[in-house]
């Protein structure tokens, strides 16, 4: 098949652990699996200092048609990681989502975004390019190793670390690491070797994917058909990806055959049918798949953690298994170095377990509902769909019902050990739980995004009181209080104000109360946030006994000494 | 909020006839897409999804009822 893309290789270096030359010192971290979920976390790793060491079976990016669509708060994590630029200038904005029910357009919608933020919706962009930046930027980075074409062949743990065995051509060989990060997929082998139970559900249903390469005049929308003319019975997803290449979904049904139904000579019809003229395409790439929803009991096992799809899988609708298996990596890995760190005790990773878990439930249910909309699993269900994209057409309420699949949005965990209960009354949905929103602000005197500015550390933002000299001498204390667990911020009005407070702390301009109001925030709100950006706490006032006992809730230090090496887990 | 089930039909019998002449000269397939439609239309009158949830689990319960007595679920 025809190609726009060549991937690369990445050269296999035989390990010296074949030649007896080990390594004295267990590896801090052992990644297994180079895709997207395994590179965020090295990437994240890397910028809190530890070494990782990353194993992939492969020596390549992702081939074929995987993920497409990467959602904002992805995008945002990539951007703290330090690649959200090369993804979203190579990517493809789209706003318009267009939906076709039968011969008619049922409605459309529009995700334009409110204004004030760095990020769109959504960008698309094929799988092997993303994970092509995230790799540019591990290697720019230049502390981690990666080892391609060793593979993961045996894995056992003790009290104090965990063993992996890996194979290469040359032979197998040993390593020893404190913990491991299995980010190897939907096939897990590292489940497998621990013998954990992979439940869930699989969708009686097949898809046929295809990479199609043309100068088309489809214009830059998401289009999803619904039992259209030229697929009678079925569904049919249009994308447009990066480099003039679309995507096409075609919903088959249980019954048909993937071997027959990948036969370029069976693709190209169900193509021409859908162009519905004689226009020329490339096909680059087919594929039928099934899809199913799954998940771990837990995510942690000892020493050895799982994220992304080797954690969870998803149907694609709804776009939900890259972006949340990123988000993994951005709650574990400020966690984790903590940890290695001694600066938490162990039990913070608990609290990883519980939050993705509580992501993944919730990414199940949304492309579960998504899938269940499409492929409808009884004759009343689909009578009932069918009536949901007729009046559609006419009625807005029944707009709200169609699912294509729903916007991938990050989770609040609102019931995050991590999180202290407000004792005050805030509006909005940014509630101690949920990842801080964006804004533009002026730092140093120029603009910048509020979310580039942060991250990484605990940061305590205080949104200025009317008087400056209280601003100033509240920072003051609160430096001296907290300066070493957290990094403290003050939001001015004024560029003289931020002047006035920069000797003290660091100081944002938020002239137009962006961020105030995102932040529902009045004269002297203190808000505090996690490594990876999300609230932990927020008061309307400042009291250092308050905050220190939320500081210390956020690192998982459960008495009252600072020193997580000390401390109690809970 | 809870599900009304005392009477509230202002003119039951005016009610009734219109929802069977809605249904005049339609096949079982069509009269099944009304029945949807209707659904839809109704439930998005009462928005509350408790009351909605009472109304679904007694038509709910009363189908399951009938099918223990005997009849062809
Ligand atoms: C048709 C389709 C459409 C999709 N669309 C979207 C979308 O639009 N948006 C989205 O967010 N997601 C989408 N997804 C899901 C997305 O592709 C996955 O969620 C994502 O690739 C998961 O990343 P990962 O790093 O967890 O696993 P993978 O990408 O599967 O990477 C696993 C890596 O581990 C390596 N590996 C495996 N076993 C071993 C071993 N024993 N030793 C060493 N290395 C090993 C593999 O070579 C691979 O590099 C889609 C998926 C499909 C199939």
């Amino acid at each position: 098949m025809a190609t726009t893309y060549r991937a690369p290789s990445f050269d296999y270096v035989r390990p010296p652990e074949l030649d007896g030359g080990a390594r004295g010192s267990p590896h801090p971290v052992i990644i297994v699996g180079a895709g997207p979920v395994g590179l965020a976390c090295a990437i994240d790793l890397t910028l809190q200092g530890v070494d990782v060491l990353v194993l992939d079976d492969n020596n390549t990016v992702s081939t074929g048609s995987r993920a497409i669509c990467y959602a904002k708060r992805t995008l945002e994590i990539l951007d703290r990681l330090g690649c959200g630029d090369p993804v979203v200038d190579r990517g493809i904005g789209w706003r318009i989502g267009k939906v076709f029910h039968r011969d008619r357009l049922a409605y459309q919608f529009d995700l334009l975004p409110e204004s004030g933020h760095r990020r769109p919706a959504f960008v698309n962009l094929q799988q092997y390019h993303l994970e092509e930046a995230m790799l540019e930027r591990l290697l720019e980075l230049g502390r981690a190793e990666v080892r391609w074409r060793n593979r993961v062949c045996g894995i056992s743990q003790d009290a104090d670390g965990v063993t992996v065995r890996v194979a290469t051509a040359d032979g197998e060989y040993d390593l020893r690491a404190a913990y491991v990060i299995a980010c190897d997929g939907a096939r897990s082998a590292v489940r497998d070797f621990l013998g954990l139970e992979w439940k869930g559900q699989v969708f009686r249903d097949r898809f046929l994917i295809a990479d199609v390469h043309m100068q088309g005049d489809f214009p830059t929308e998401r289009w999803f058909w619904f039992d259209p003319p030229f697929h009678r019975n079925q569904s049919v997803l249009l994308h447009r990806q990066a480099d003039d290449v679309w995507r096409i979904d075609f919903q088959l049904g249980w019954d048909a055959d993937p071997e027959e139904e990948k036969k370029p000579e069976n693709v190209i019809p169900r193509i021409r049918a859908m162009l519905g003229d004689d226009r020329p395409f490339e096909l680059q790439w087919v594929s039928v798949y099934t899809f199913q929803c799954r998940r771990l009991d837990r995510f942690l096992h000892g020493r050895v953690i799982f994220a992304g799809d080797a954690a969870h899988q998803v149907s694609p609708f709804g776009a939900r298994g890259a972006n949340s298996g990123i988000q993994d990596a951005d709650n574990l890995c400020w966690k984790l170095a903590r940890v290695l760190g001694g600066k938490s005790p162990p039990s913070l990773l608990e609290s990883y377990d519980r939050e993705r878990v509580e992501a993944a439930d919730e990414n199940i249910l949304n492309s579960t509902r998504a899938t269940d909309f499409i492929t409808p699993k009884s004759a009343m269900s689909r009578v009932f769909r069918d009536a949901v994209l007729d009046l559609a057409r006419d009625h807005p309420f029944a707009r709200r019902l169609v699912n294509s699949g729903r916007l991938s949005l990050p989770t609040s965990h609102r019931d995050s050990a991590l999180s202290t209960p407000d004792s005050a009354t805030f509006a909005g949905t940014m509630v101690p739980g949920a990842p801080s929103a964006d804004a533009p602000v002026r730092y140093g005197g120029r603009p910048r995004w509020w979310l580039d500015l942060i991250g990484g550390r605990c940061e305590l933002v205080l949104f200025a009181h009317d008087s400056a000299q209280t601003t100033v001498a509240e920072v003051r204390e609160m430096s001296r209080q907290h300066a070493e667990t957290a990094r403290i911020w003050v939001v001015a009005r004024t560029e003289a104000d931020a002047d006035s407070l920069g000797a003290v702390a660091n100081a944002v301009v938020d002239a137009d109360g962006i961020l105030a109001q995102r932040f529902d925030a009045k004269p002297g709100t203190l808000y505090l946030l996690r490594p990876d950006q999300h609230v932990a706490a927020r008061w309307r006032a400042w009291k250092p006994a308050a905050v220190e006992g939320a500081l210390r809730r956020v690192y998982g230090i459960e008495d009252d000494t600072h020193d997580g090496t000390q401390s109690r887990a809970a | 909020m809870t599900l009304t089930t005392a009477p509230n039909l202002a003119q039951p019998d005016d009610f009734y006839q219109s929802l069977i002449d809605a249904h005049a000269g339609l096949d079982d397939g069509q009269s099944t897409l009304l029945n949807a439609r209707l659904v839809l239309l109704l439930s998005n009158h009462i928005g509350d999804l408790a009351v909605l949830r009472e109304a679904l689990a007694i038509a709910r319960a009363g189908v399951d009822d009938r099918s223990e007595g005997g009849l062809d679920p």
